[in-house]
């Protein structure tokens, strides 16, 4: 039975190849979207935890993200203590306090309104900053008048190292002020969204330029094992303050995953769809020129459930033979590109609310491999499953009248 | 003597359409244990029809069909797969061999569909090729065979569960004289040695010699039924 079968499949090698190449080629094309989602979403959800959120975020508890209030009441009062406190547990890899303030920041005679964000560069979270510096040098913690400026940001501007330029901010007292800075440096963070907004400022400077000395907006917090966050943020609680993990914090993201694996699932069907047709037409087109052998074996005694099983695990040798190349061709190039990235330069930046970076790197989960893998054997035998009955509906002597 | 195979006014209709076609009108025949019987007749005469019909492939359109004594007229399709596949065997016009399996396994195969073991099958297989002289040919497949080879693996292959009873449909059509004599032989050799019942279908003179019975059919019925004086294969030719 295996034998013949396993033969079987020898008979019409261009279309066994055709068909099994379309299976394979269909699932190694679904199992590299599952992972270019995957990755996507994995990518924007760690720079944004890296860059914007961190795993917990320690805030005032009236304090008000959407406004980047400055009054005192909204603020971390002694954030330095608290960062430092934090730090000393063990869960904790780094807490460093930070100033978020709206500016707008002119150049000559262009301006652009960005998020001025006060750092302490010595943090081992300003890293990403720092190791992101494209032109000139990263701030030092009692730079005055030196700030750092995204590059795309500088680059809309028209603005080099060590060209002045203008930022007025919103203060504590509702009031602006007004000052020039030199251009210390121009960074990167590959992810356009970010930089194109953003400047950064020593986090001391930030709090006298806004008069909000002895204060901050939040305290930034990332953790050794990202998991144990809703475990902290609930044993830090303390009525003065709001603690938000990287999954409150990331709503937005997390919903999008979901909306994305929806759209997954559209992808699935078609390419699935195309596959399950392919599959169905060559075994009935391979049940139509065995019709006289399907008579033989009928004669021989062979019952309707044994002709419907021989067809089967034709296809099922068929289908685990194309599933796994699918899978190696799928998951090579996920890999391949998991590493190397897929640049899409600045589109993400267009998608407002998320960080994404300028390249994707597509990640290949287990889960997705296996649901990837059971669907494509699942399709592929149900699709196999109509020309399979109707060799098992030929009549015996229609069959062996049959001229092949 | 023993009753193998007994037709009670069997009618046969092929409806294509509108258009119905009546290729048995009445056919009565009894046939025994161990005969060597022809069905002759022109073509269109009902022959395959009524062999399909005693080898349960097909289902009359009245009468009753019986296989060792027993009415078979009524059984579900399953029932008729499990009773060919242990009573009857087949040799048809066309070399009917499986195309992807090599010639032991094509007789081995009714052979694992009734579930005997690995060992059980050897013996018999390797017993039936060297009963049709095709020993040294085991493991060719069907393409590399001549069609007097093929033919005769189909022979190895119908004897292989010894059934009650073996149909062949112009077993020699589609060879030269010589092939055909040669399998003509074997199929006669088989049915003195093993006793195993076989009718076939004909028009070919030097193929009706060989039978003891002869039954003739016109229009859907028996118009002649003769049985010859035992002769031997050598006086025959
Ligand atoms: N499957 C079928 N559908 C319709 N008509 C059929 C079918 N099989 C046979 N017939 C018709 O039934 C009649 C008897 O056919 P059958 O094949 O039994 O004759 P035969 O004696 O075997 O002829 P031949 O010597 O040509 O093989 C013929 O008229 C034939 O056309
Ligand atoms: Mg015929």
């Amino acid at each position: 039975m295996f034998r013949m079968a396993f033969r079987n499949l020898g008979r019409n090698r261009r279309r066994t190849l055709f068909s099994m190449l379309a299976v394979a080629l269909g699932t190694a094309l679904v199992l590299f979207l599952a992972a270019f989602v995957e990755g996507e979403i994995r990518g924007a959800l760690d720079l944004t935890i890296l860059l914007e959120t961190g795993d917990i975020q320690v805030r005032a508890a009236t304090y008000d993200e959407d406004k980047f209030s400055l009054a005192w009441e909204d603020l971390v009062e002694e954030p330095e203590q608290v960062a430092a406190q934090l730090e000393d547990l063990p869960q904790v890899r780094v807490a460093t306090p930070r100033l978020r303030a709206n500016g707008i920041l002119s150049a000559r005679d262009q301006t652009a309104g960005v998020t001025v964000l006060g750092i302490d560069p010595t943090s081992e979270a300003s890293l990403p900053f720092a190791h992101g510096i494209v032109d000139g040098m990263f701030l030092t913690a009692d730079d005055r008048e030196g700030l750092l400026v995204g590059q795309p940001l500088a680059e809309s501007l028209g603005v080099g190292v060590g060209d002045r330029v203008n930022l007025l901010v919103n203060t504590a007292n509702g009031d602006v002020d007004e000052q020039t800075f030199v251009v210390r440096g121009i960074f990167s963070t590959h992810t356009p969204g970010y930089d194109k907004s953003t400047i950064l400022l020593p986090l001391a400077k930030a709090q006298t330029f806004t008069r909000t000395e002895g204060h901050a907006s939040l305290i930034f917090i990332l953790l050794n094992d990202r998991q144990q966050a809703d475990a902290l943020a609930a044993a830090i609680q303390d009525p003065r303050y709001e603690v938000l993990t990287w999954r409150d914090l990331n709503e937005l993201l997390i919903q999008t995953e979901s909306l994305a694996n929806a759209y997954m699932v559209v992808y699935y069907l078609i390419v699935i769809a195309i596959t399950a047709s392919v599959i169905t037409n060559t075994l009935v087109m391979a049940v139509f020129e065995r019709t006289r052998e399907i008579g033989i074996l009928a004669a021989l005694g062979m019952m309707g459930r044994q002709i419907l099983s021989l067809f089967m695990l034709e296809a099922t040798l068929m289908a685990v033979g194309s599933v796994a190349t699918g899978l190696l061709l799928g998951g090579a190039s996920a890999a391949y590109f998991g590493v190397h990235g897929i640049p899409i330069g600045d589109i993400g930046a267009q998608m407002s609310g998320l960080l994404f970076g300028d390249a994707i790197y597509p990640y290949l989960t287990l889960d997705d491999t296996l649901t990837v893998s059971l669907i494509a054997l699942g399709v592929t035998l149900l699709a196999a499953l109509y020309p399979a009955i109707l060799a098992t509906r030929l009549e015996p002597v229609e069959a062996l009248h049959a001229q092949r | 003597m023993e009753e193998v195979v007994r037709l009670e006014n069997v009618t046969r209709v092929y409806k294509v359409g509108d258009v119905e076609t009546p290729a048995l009108r009445g056919l009565s025949l009894r046939i025994e244990r161990g005969e060597f019987t022809a069905l002759v007749g022109p073509s269109g005469s009902g022959k395959t029809t009524a062999l399909q019909l005693i080898g349960c492939l097909d289902r009359p359109t009245s009468g009753r069909v019986f296989i060792n004594g027993r009415d078979v007229t009524d059984l579900n399709a399953r029932q008729r797969a499990l009773l060919r596949r242990g009573t009857i065997g087949f040799v048809f016009q066309f070399f009917a061999l499986i195309p992807t399996l090599t010639a032991y396994e094509n007789v081995e195969l009714p052979l694992i569909l009734s579930g005997k073991n690995g060992r059980e099958r050897k013996k018999r297989v390797e017993e039936l090729l060297e009963a049709v002289g095709l020993s040294h040919r085991a493991h060719h497949r069907p393409d590399q065979l001549s069609g007097g080879e093929q033919q005769r693996v189909a022979v190895a292959r119908a004897l292989a569960t010894n059934p009650s009873i073996i149909l062949a449909d112009e077993p020699t059509a589609n060879l030269d004289t010589e092939n055909g004599r040669q399998v003509m032989e074997i199929m006669q050799r088989l049915n003195r040695e093993t006793g195993v019942t076989f009718v076939f279908a004909s028009h070919d003179p030097r193929v009706i010699r060989f039978a003891r019975r002869v039954i003739t059919l016109r229009d859907g019925v028996a118009v002649d039924d003769k049985t010859l004086p035992e002769v031997t294969g050598e006086e025959q030719k």
